[in-house]
């Protein structure tokens, strides 16, 4: 199974997603910014970082990017996509799913390994867990709290598109403790804590982020 | 506007020039005419200025630093020595690691957000200059009292800019330290380390060889910032609607540098590129004149072609900006169109200025008229060298003669856990959690260990587990009560904190801080530190690779303490093996090593209790240093240790406080016989380590250590109790000690 993942200039966690998706037992297709081009692939992670640099709002360059405007078109075909801290931001302003990233409510950058419960695993990249689980990934961003207005907040809850909720302390002020969302089909998802530095034992603190890429590498396998 | 030519220069031998407010001395000034056999023009006087200055010339401390050439020691590892952009050392399976740090004291009290965005973003443009990757920063922090107003204007800006710039970047922070101190107020310490890895076939060394290659800059337009005392410079012009006044302290943008370090890997991949140097301090001044000098002697620039962010600079400003996030490239003719395809695919700006001649000559042309005209070796290292003079000074003595032993001391088991507690919480004990979670310490996915553990652990080789490991240490008051001394001591510390982590000790950089050279009290502090560290690392068999010298660091005649930063490199053949520093198996016993005695001369009790700063530091011995890091290592190699914590400040009970609450354990210590539990509890004696040791492994572990006639004593057992219990003088819960720890940081910057 091929997993593409982005880089644009600026991504970060580029080399790191490919490595998630590699330890999953995928195979890593790298995808550059300026190719309006997929090449073929199953599956598209967009990584964390800082697309374009991000000096007018985090994201909202990076979906003009020629590559984006496939993975749009893919994302409403049902292609999986994960987009992860800047993936996510990435994912809001490209519409593909609702809401927004402000800057975090302390305004200071915030990294650490946080506690989290995955609400829903009908999706594509959560199918391997069980919903109610809990697990810790870290959490590194500025700009991660997530908000939206009261209706697209209860819609999301009520169709249960909340995906992965903070436990604990709220690292960022985001509504209602929302840590990631899914589109309606459930092949869209995005999240502000990295699953791709929880994949290795020994370079994170865990590897409970590693679900997210077999459960889209096993969904593949079925469908 | 009137610009001042080669020409000009030798017709008008007697005008005046702003030599004194560029910093030059009147007898600089007149080496540089004897030098050229008549005045410079203002471009020339601009960069020998700005190349003579402290901070590029070590004109003060070269004297001093040869000795780290003279002691080097015998080492395979080191493949790049002193002088070039960074030392590299040979890790093994055909890799290779550079390592430098470098200071941003200055600009950091300007502007702190800027002065120490950009430190990081110096220190990474270095790593990239040899060929390297780089994959990893620390930083070693110094501020005033933490009560102290202005340290609430400085950290919280040093702090996040340090994390904006390397977060941005795409760069692990794995480590370093903070210390406050009332001589830091005012004079911040703001050093930054990176590393990065190469194959040994990857190393670039800045040159300029090969007559006809094309000299190329590329990355960051240049402005008008970075300029010191530039103002000056408005006396080329006769246009008093320029802006004048250019801001000293640079600005960075590490979007525009992390393209940049993708964009430079992908040309010394593609083999496109011969050398390239970063510009730093001095910008195109120092870029020209060290490729140029290093190389086959000649370079022709054609200044107006480098690309300008703001139009109405003059050509010394030019040579003398200090924009960030620029690159000089040296490149063949064949290679120009594939090196510019690179730089377009990255959206680099880029400009060809000039070509390598083999004329021995520095030439930088204007619009067709030649401004400077220099031998570039006269510029970049032939500056003035100054034996300044250096004495003991008076005070040492009176400062020696007041040692600690008249301080109270806790005796009773509720005096001994009250005084845990308060120095768990004093400012250079405290978690520094608050600070280091602004730093992103998980990308690129290769951080083993990162802090609050001894050293920093990365993973080089995902197929070997091959890896480095990097600490940082530096204690000023023990180097104020005996510079030589203290200097081997910070040696000793960073060396200790990489063996504990199971990592080989390699390499050393240096990051020196201090007051002015012109003082001579200062001078001898620095002499004396540079002579016991370049003593120590000769001892401890790890070279001294690169490094940087900050002086001036002091207010009025109130010199910072001596601050000698080591940050020391060593290898682990599987990082797999590392040892980190937390307690986690219950039953698992506690042994300390080496020998405990009753020195607190300069030690955290004796600051933080009682304001007192004087007597002797703890002897140094390096031969048990030595013996400890081979003990570590080979626990470490052969799985007979699960967790290792050094001895540092405030002793024995800071270190065992941490390693309960790494992992929320608990433990039961006793006071061994014949120690008095103060000394044993607190005392600073050095080569010592805390080990956890699991039951099947005991023996053989006791054995290693009888063997090698090192002192262990089994001192206590992991529990899981949640509680740090010191039989037969007091315990505490675990989350007491939490408390006491991790509240200072927050409740000090978020109130």
């Amino acid at each position: 199974m091929r997993v593409g993942v982005v880089t644009f200039p600026g991504s970060l966690d580029d080399r790191d997603a490919a490595r998630a998706v590699r330890v999953a037992g995928g195979e890593a297709v790298a995808l550059w910014h300026g190719d309006a081009d997929l090449r073929g692939v199953d599956a598209v992670v967009l990584p964390g970082g800082f697309s374009y640099g991000d000096y007018l709002r985090c994201g909202a360059i990076a979906r003009f990017a020629p590559v984006m405007e496939r993975v749009v078109d893919a994302a409403r075909g049902g292609l999986p996509v994960l987009g992860i801290c800047n993936g996510f931001q990435i994912l809001c302003e490209s519409h593909l799913l609702p809401g927004a990233l402000i800057r975090n409510d302390h305004r200071k950058f915030v990294c650490r390994d946080q506690p989290l419960r995955v609400e829903s695993a009908a999706t594509a990249w959560t199918s391997g867990y069980a919903a109610g689980q809990e697990i810790v990934i870290p959490l590194k961003n500025g700009e991660g709290g997530y908000v939206a207005d009261q209706r697209t907040l209860d819609e999301l809850e009520g169709e249960g598109r909340v995906v992965v909720r903070y436990l604990g302390d709220n690292p960022n002020g985001s509504y209602r403790d929302i840590a990631g969302v899914a589109n309606a089909r459930g092949n869209v998802v995005g999240l502000m804590p990295h699953p791709e530095h929880a994949v290795e034992a020994l370079t994170g603190p865990g590897t409970d982020g590693l679900g997210f890429f077999t459960s889209v590498l096993e969904g593949l396998v079925r469908a | 506007m009137t610009i001042d030519t080669v020409e000009l220069a030798a017709k008008t031998p007697d005008q005046p020039q702003p030599w004194d407010e560029l910093g030059l001395k009147e007898d600089e000034y007149q080496r540089i005419r004897d030098i050229l056999g008549r005045r410079p023009t203002n471009a020339e006087l601009a960069m020998y200025s700005v190349m003579w200055s402290e901070h590029c010339s070590y004109k003060s401390s070269k004297v001093h630093l040869r000795q780290f050439g003279e002691k080097a020691p015998e080492s395979d590892a080191l493949l790049v020595g002193i002088g070039q952009n960074a030392g590299v050392v040979d890790i093994g399976h055909g890799y290779a690691v550079t390592f430098k740090i470098e200071s941003h004291n200055h600009p950091s009290y300007v502007e702190p957000y800027q002065g120490a965005a950009t430190g990081v973003g110096g220190i990474v443009r270095d790593i990239l200059a040899m060929g390297a990757r780089p994959v990893a920063v620390m930083d070693s922090l110094r501020f005033g009292p933490l009560d102290a107003d202005d340290t609430h204007r400085v950290l919280p800006g040093v702090v996040a800019g340090v994390g904006g710039y390397g977060n941005c970047l795409g760069l692990p922070n794995i480590g370093g330290e903070v210390v406050f101190d009332p001589s830091y107020a005012a004079n911040p310490l703001v050093n930054a380390l990176c590393v990065g890895v190469m194959k040994h076939e990857d190393i670039h060394l800045a040159n300029a060889t090969g007559v006809g290659n094309k000299v190329v800059l590329f990355g960051a337009r240049t402005g008008g910032d970075g300029i010191g005392g530039a103002s000056i410079l408005a006396s080329e012009s006769f246009d008093d609607t320029k802006p004048s006044k250019r801001p000293a302290v640079q600005v960075g943008d590490p979007f525009m540098e992390k393209v940049l370090i993708e964009c430079c890997l992908e040309l010394f991949e593609a083999k496109v590129v011969e050398a390239i140097q970063d510009l730093g301090a001095a910008g195109i001044s120092c870029a020209t004149s060290e490729l140029a000098s290093n190389g086959d002697g000649g370079m022709h620039v054609q200044l107006e072609k480098v690309l300008l962010r703001d139009p109405s600079l003059t050509p010394g400003e030019i040579m003398m900006s200090e924009s960030q996030e620029r690159m000089m490239g040296i490149v063949t003719p064949e290679n120009l169109d594939a090196f510019l395809a690179i730089t377009a695919k990255w959206d680099v700006e880029t400009a060809v200025i000039g070509e390598v001649t083999g004329t021995g000559r520095l030439i930088i042309d204007w619009h067709g008229e030649t401004i400077a005209d220099v031998d570039p070796r006269t510029v970049a290292h032939d500056g003035p060298v100054y034996e300044r003079p250096f004495a003991r000074p008076s005070w040492q003595d009176s400062l020696q003669a007041d040692g600690p032993e008249s301080l109270p001391r806790p005796s009773s088991g509720d005096e001994l856990r009250g005084t845990l507690l308060r120095l768990l919480a004093s400012p250079n004990l405290t978690s520094k959690a608050w600070i280091t979670d602004q730093y992103d310490r998980y990308v690129l996915g290769n951080t083993v260990l990162a802090q609050p553990e001894d050293a920093g652990v990365l993973r080089i080789d995902e197929s070997t587990g091959l890896g480095v490991a990097i600490a940082t240490d530096g204690n000023g008051r023990y180097a104020k009560l005996d510079p030589y001394t203290g200097a081997q001591l910070s040696l000793a510390e960073a060396y200790r904190n990489v063996a504990t982590t199971g990592a080989r000790p390699l390499a050393v950089t240096d990051g020196l801080n201090f007051g002015s050279p012109e003082d001579p009290a200062v001078m001898w502090q620095f002499a004396e530190a540079i002579r016991g560290l370049a003593d120590g690392c000769q001892a401890l068999g790890t070279p001294v690779t690169g490094g940087n010298v900050s002086l001036y660091n002091q207010t009025g005649d109130a010199a910072i303490l001596p601050t000698a930063i080591v940050g020391l490199l060593g290898v682990l053949d599987d990082v797999g093996r590392r040892t980190p520093q937390g307690f986690r198996e219950s039953g698992q016993v506690i042994y300390l090593l080496g020998e405990t005695r009753d020195e607190f001369g300069g030690s955290e009790w004796a600051w933080a209790e009682h304001g007192h700063l004087g007597g002797r530091p703890p002897s140094v011995d390096l031969a048990a240093e030595r013996e400890l890091a081979e003990i570590l290592v080979n626990a470490s190699r052969d799985g007979l240790i699960d967790a290792a914590h050094d001895l540092s400040d405030g002793g024995l009970a800071i270190a065992l406080a941490e390693s309960v609450l790494r992992y929320g354990v608990g433990a039961r210590v006793w006071v061994p016989d014949g120690l008095d539990p103060f000394v044993f509890l607190f005392s600073e004696s050095q080569a010592r380590a805390i080990v956890a040791v699991p039951r099947s492994e005991e023996v053989r572990f006791t054995d290693m250590c009888s063997a090698r006639r090192f002192s262990h004593q089994r001192i206590g057992v992991v529990d899981d109790g949640g509680v740090l219990d010191l039989q037969g003088q007091f315990s505490v819960p675990v989350d007491e000690l939490r408390t006491a720890h991790g509240s200072t940081l927050p409740s000090a910057f978020e109130a």
